[in-house]
């Protein structure tokens, strides 16, 4: 069986077609070729494959197509085509927030929704957004550097005053 | 197929697409569904989405009670001014359950009629005496949370029935709440033991102490041990210990990919005894709230 749904994926409005049970993760890569959302674990520990879902962070893996029908979808490629990313993106890799990437589209995603919620998070208010996004690379340090306002400096960036 | 027709606008909707079709599986924040292997997943062909009715949202007062609609998502229990001031567990536990994601699709009615002994909320509805109305094909009935576990994932729901809302009763003034998840960090994992406590303090002594246990047994557990071993005894480390013990001693824990029998039981007391000393505590500094 096949359900089609009508959803704004991009700010695009869409008509995804598929299996009810289909995740909308695999929706995106296999049958919309937006391969930007990443599949960690696949049952929803990492946060690899987050997305957006009417503006809130849920994980791509477990949602199934069936529940998108007139919802708002923002992956990470829409996220990074907007003019504002540009500052956000370029913040994150100047403070080594990334390393081999699996996770950072996730880690992105989520953080965007913070932002769009909190102008200037702590430390604490990161590290809680992004509780649900696991990276293995490099110790959050800094990610918290990219994100949080009263996240300390690099210790390299110490050592040399 | 169009979406629409899997997704009812409301209750009455539902219960008869369910009476119709047997087979169909209700589905709400699909965190723990999805997490099959994709040929079962991709099986479940007939599915019934349950989080698009009015009915079984919201959270509201009610006589002498508050009743949580089975789809509201754990953000919002846990983000609910209301449920944050009268059930703090309840509130605490919600922020523990995933992270912000899952917290964002997991529902309380999800978390209950999947009936896992790890749900992080079920100990929490044992502690505040909630009760569960239930909505099937003979109308709605109303069971005691405590009668809903019928055994590892057997519940008493009826064929066609779902749970509808939860209702917990206003807490008696003076009581105190707790709420302790171990698991192996905080957000994210699957509880090794999770335990929750209500109870009030009245003349340095415990009054009506209800503690709950998840991840000890095949089913939510109260621990109705511990709490006569606490009945009518003054607060303080001795009762705390004794109380810790008979925990520890009443519940049937495994050894599993998470944990060991040992030291869910182990951690089990360990938490309670805590729980009492921060009554105890709580009490001393006259902040029984």
């Amino acid at each position: 069986m096949s359900v089609t749904v009508r959803a704004v994926l991009n700010g695009e409005e869409r008509a995804l077609s598929g299996h009810p049970m289909a995740r909308l993760l695999d929706v995106l890569r296999e049958s919309l070729d937006l391969t930007g959302t990443k599949e960690g674990c696949g049952e929803g520990e990492c946060g690899a494959c987050t997305v957006l879902l009417d503006g809130e962070p849920v994980l791509s893996c477990l949602v199934p197509l069936l529940q998108c029908d007139g919802r708002r979808i923002e992956t990470v490629e829409g996220l990074a085509a907007a003019p504002r990313a540009r500052a956000f993106l370029d913040r994150f890799v100047a403070a080594g927030g990334v390393q081999c990437g699996a996770c950072t589209p996730g880690i992105i995603v989520t953080a965007w929704a913070l932002l769009e919620r909190e102008a200037r998070p702590d430390v604490e208010a990161v590290r809680d957004a992004l509780a649900g996004n696991l990276c293995r690379c490099t110790g959050y340090e800094g990610i918290l550097r990219a994100l949080a306002a009263d996240a300390g400096a690099d210790e390299t960036e110490e050592a040399a005053r | 197929m169009s979406a629409a027709a899997l997704s009812p606008r409301s209750l009455d909707a539902a219960v008869a697409a369910l009476a119709a079709d047997p087979n169909l599986v209700p589905i709400a924040g699909c965190t723990d569904l999805m997490v099959v292997d994709p040929l079962r997943r991709l099986a479940m062909e007939r599915v019934l989405d349950l989080t698009r009715i009015p009915e079984l949202a919201g959270i509201r007062e009610v006589e002498g009670a508050v009743e949580i609609g089975a789809a509201t998502t754990f953000r919002a229990i846990g983000d609910s001014p209301l449920l944050r001031s009268l059930f703090p567990a309840l509130a605490e536990a919600a922020r523990v359950v995933g992270g912000w994601q899952i917290q964002n699709r997991a529902t309380l009615g999800g978390n209950v009629a999947n009936a896992s002994p790890a749900g992080d909320s079920l100990p929490v509805l044992l502690a505040l005496d909630a009760a569960l109305v239930l909505a099937g094909p003979a109308g709605t009935r109303t069971l005691a949370y405590g009668e809903f576990h019928r055994g590892y994932r057997k519940t008493a729901l009826a064929p066609g029935e779902i749970v509808a809302r939860v209702r917990l009763p206003r807490p008696a003034p003076g009581t105190v709440q707790a709420f302790r998840k171990v698991g192996t960090r905080e957000a994210q994992s699957i509880s090794k033991v999770v335990v929750a406590l209500a109870a009030r303090v009245e003349g340095g002594g415990i009054a009506d102490l209800r503690l709950a246990a998840g991840s000890v047994a095949p089913v939510p557990v109260r621990l109705r041990a511990a709490e006569e071993a606490a009945a009518g005894r003054p607060l303080g480390t001795e009762t705390a210990e004794r109380v810790a013990a008979a925990a520890a001693g009443e519940v049937a824990p495994i050894d599993d990919v998470r944990s060991t029998a040992d030291y869910r039981r182990f951690a089990l007391g360990r938490v309670v005894r805590r729980m009492l000393l921060d009554i105890g505590a709580a009490g001393a500094a006259g902040g029984a709230a």
